[in-house]
């Protein structure tokens, strides 16, 4: 039984730093989502750019690694805001779905570009601070998954601090909730979405540098998954609510590492699916969320 | 309508024209090897398309986990075919209706969620399919099925295609297919007229689902092997992204875009590198240039019988 409790303390150390990584890919899916109604599939794709960023800047530029994320998560805001400008602006006004199909070339555009110029052979990232293990009782925590815990959560409170304290905050604010009537008021929104998308995008890279920084290894493939796993962590929060990113990040997370440690790590990925299913039965507008009555 | 049913008639006449040019050539081995597998993929993908169409383009609900139900027909028909040793035809059969009553059971409780979460409904669902497979050793697990007889040819999927195109075709102009378009144009009123949405939406999928398995009973016995890998939702993506290139809620259109995006790829695999690229380039030029689709909503008979009303 002591055994157990252990092992499940582990698991849970292990899901909330896998799950602030969650969440952290998740924070810009549901701005983005929640601001001009798309799920943005290249999403997970900018968290793998984010990651190559960071392994560019701290093999090449010879960064260490607080400048190396905010290099990473400076050039992954650019890249954010050039594929809105080019791929999605001109689609403003098109049906839903084409929009959804533009998502999807996008994100193949950036997995295959990046294959063609980097190889898929994954990159050993290098280690950007000696890694130290220290044992609670029977527990293993190392720092790196302090750091990652750490960085999410600093990065988490400056997101909350400029969607509700500062002017560009309640820009996005009013635009999610009644765009025409936020244009009405002068919100330049073509400028608002360029924000959202640098903002969401800026923390998916910090994602993918930490994910390089915990895994070592990146490759230009590694967005996929997690892309989509931080969507359902969206709709687990309920979509569109930022504390709901946080929260459904960290309880994807947790589940995941439950599943590999206590079931079969094959299983981990039909867990994460099996909670979104679950959820949108239930509860589809999320743990968060309130129910929208429809209108005729 | 008169018209409507001669169209009928001189489409099933060409076809017969096109099959037997087609089946000559391939006879007389004009046509090569790589073409030969290309065509039949155009054919595989044709039945993709057209099924996925019926649910989110004719019923307007927004599914993209058509891959998981491809894998169960795929797995399906190779159990019976290897492992029970009967007929091919048997395992046609056997896979569309696996694959139909899988997609009744799932679409029953997902089909009352709408647009984006029901996309990302179906997507989950189709990649727990993928992974259920994965772990069942008694198909292979995670190195797939292998050793499957190549029964499938130029003849079955050709008919297949033929028979699934009108089937869904008939099925649009039948009265639980205008029920379906009723749905999709407002869900609502199509409830307020006494419409049982729930029924023919579960209707349409599971008529979908049951599609997609016969073209992943015939994908798995004309590729040797059935492997969880060719299931993932890339592969339904690509489906999607031929229905909503050809135009959504077009016949028309969903063959064509299968058609189109099959020769691109096949095409382009002399270039691997560059193959994804040029095919997602295409994918968002066409997007921007014409979000509706090649056709929008018409049909090619829409076209004829308006140039033929002309005269």
């Amino acid at each position: 039984m002591d055994n157990f409790l252990s092992q499940f303390l582990q698991q849970l150390i292990n899901g909330v730093s896998l799950g602030s990584i969650y969440a952290l890919i998740a924070l810009g899916y549901t701005m983005i989502y929640g601001i001009i109604k798309l799920i943005n599939f290249a999403h997970g794709d900018i968290y793998m750019l984010g990651a190559y960023f960071g392994f560019y800047a701290t093999t090449k530029l010879g960064l260490s690694f607080i400048p190396a994320i905010i290099f990473a998560m400076a050039c992954a805001s650019i890249a954010g805001i050039i594929i809105e400008r080019i791929a999605y602006r001109p689609m403003r006004n098109a049906p839903r779905i084409a929009i959804l199909i533009t998502a999807i070339g996008v994100s193949f555009l950036l997995e295959y570009g990046m294959i063609l110029l980097v190889t898929p052979q994954p990159r050993t990232f290098p280690a950007v601070f000696p890694a130290t293990v220290y044992n609670i009782g029977p527990l293993v925590v190392n720092n790196q998954q302090i750091v990652i815990l750490l960085s999410s959560l600093i990065l988490m409170a400056v997101l909350t601090y400029i969607v509700n304290d500062t002017k560009a905050g309640k820009a996005m604010r009013a635009v999610s909730f009644d765009a025409d009537a936020a244009r009405l008021m002068g919100i330049n929104i073509d400028r608002v979405i360029s924000t959202t998308f640098a903002l969401g995008s800026a923390l998916a890279a910090a994602g993918g540098v930490l994910v390089g920084v915990y895994y070592n290894s990146i490759d230009p493939l590694m967005g996929m998954m997690p892309g989509i796993k931080a969507f359902v962590a969206a709709v687990l929060g309920g979509i569109g609510i930022i504390p709901g990113a946080m929260i459904g990040g960290i309880i994807l997370g947790v589940v995941e590492a439950m599943v590999s440690g206590f079931i079969s790590s094959t299983f981990r990925d039909a867990a994460a699916f099996g909670i979104l299913i679950i959820i949108l039965l239930y509860k589809p507008s999320g743990l968060l969320g309130k129910n929208v009555r429809e209108k005729v | 309508m008169n018209s409507l049913r001669k169209f009928d008639f001189a489409a099933l006449g060409a076809c017969v024209l096109f099959f037997a040019v087609v089946q000559g050539l391939i006879f007389a081995e004009i046509i090569g090897p790589f073409w030969e597998l290309n065509i039949i993929l155009i054919c595989i993908n044709i039945i993709l398309a057209v099924s996925l169409n019926l649910i989110n383009g004719y019923t307007g609900q927004f599914s993209i986990g058509h891959a998981g139900f491809m894998a169960v027909g795929a797995y399906t028909g190779a159990v019976i075919t290897v492992k029970l040793g009967l007929p091919f035809e048997l395992a046609l059969v056997v896979a569309t209706i696996c694959a139909g009553i899988l997609g009744f059971l799932i679409g029953l409780p997902t089909l009352r969620l709408d647009g984006d979460y029901l996309a990302i409904a179906t997507l989950g669902l189709g990649e727990i399919i993928r992974i259920c497979i994965l772990n069942i050793d008694y198909v292979g697990g995670a190195s797939g099925l292998m050793g499957i007889p190549r029964f499938t040819n130029f003849a079955y999927v050709f008919w297949i295609m033929i028979f699934v195109i009108f089937f869904i075709k008939n099925f649009k102009n039948s009265a639980p297919g205008r029920c379906c378009l009723a749905i999709r144009e407002n869900e609502i009123a199509a409830d307020t007229m006494g419409i049982n949405t729930t029924k023919y939406k579960v209707m349409a999928f599971a008529l979908g689902a049951s599609f997609a398995g016969t073209a992943g009973c015939l994908f798995s016995h004309y590729f040797f092997l059935a492997h969880p890998a060719s299931f993932t939702f890339m592969r339904s993506f690509d489906i999607l992204t031929m229905v909503v290139l050809g135009g959504l809620g077009s016949m028309t259109g969903s063959i064509t875009g299968a058609i189109l995006l099959t020769f691109i790829s096949a095409y382009l695999s002399d270039f691997p590198e560059w193959r994804m690229i040029i095919y997602s380039i295409t994918m968002i030029v066409l997007m921007l240039r014409r979000p509706q689709g090649l056709f929008g909503n018409k049909e090619l008979a829409n076209f004829m019988l308006k140039l033929g009303g002309k005269k």
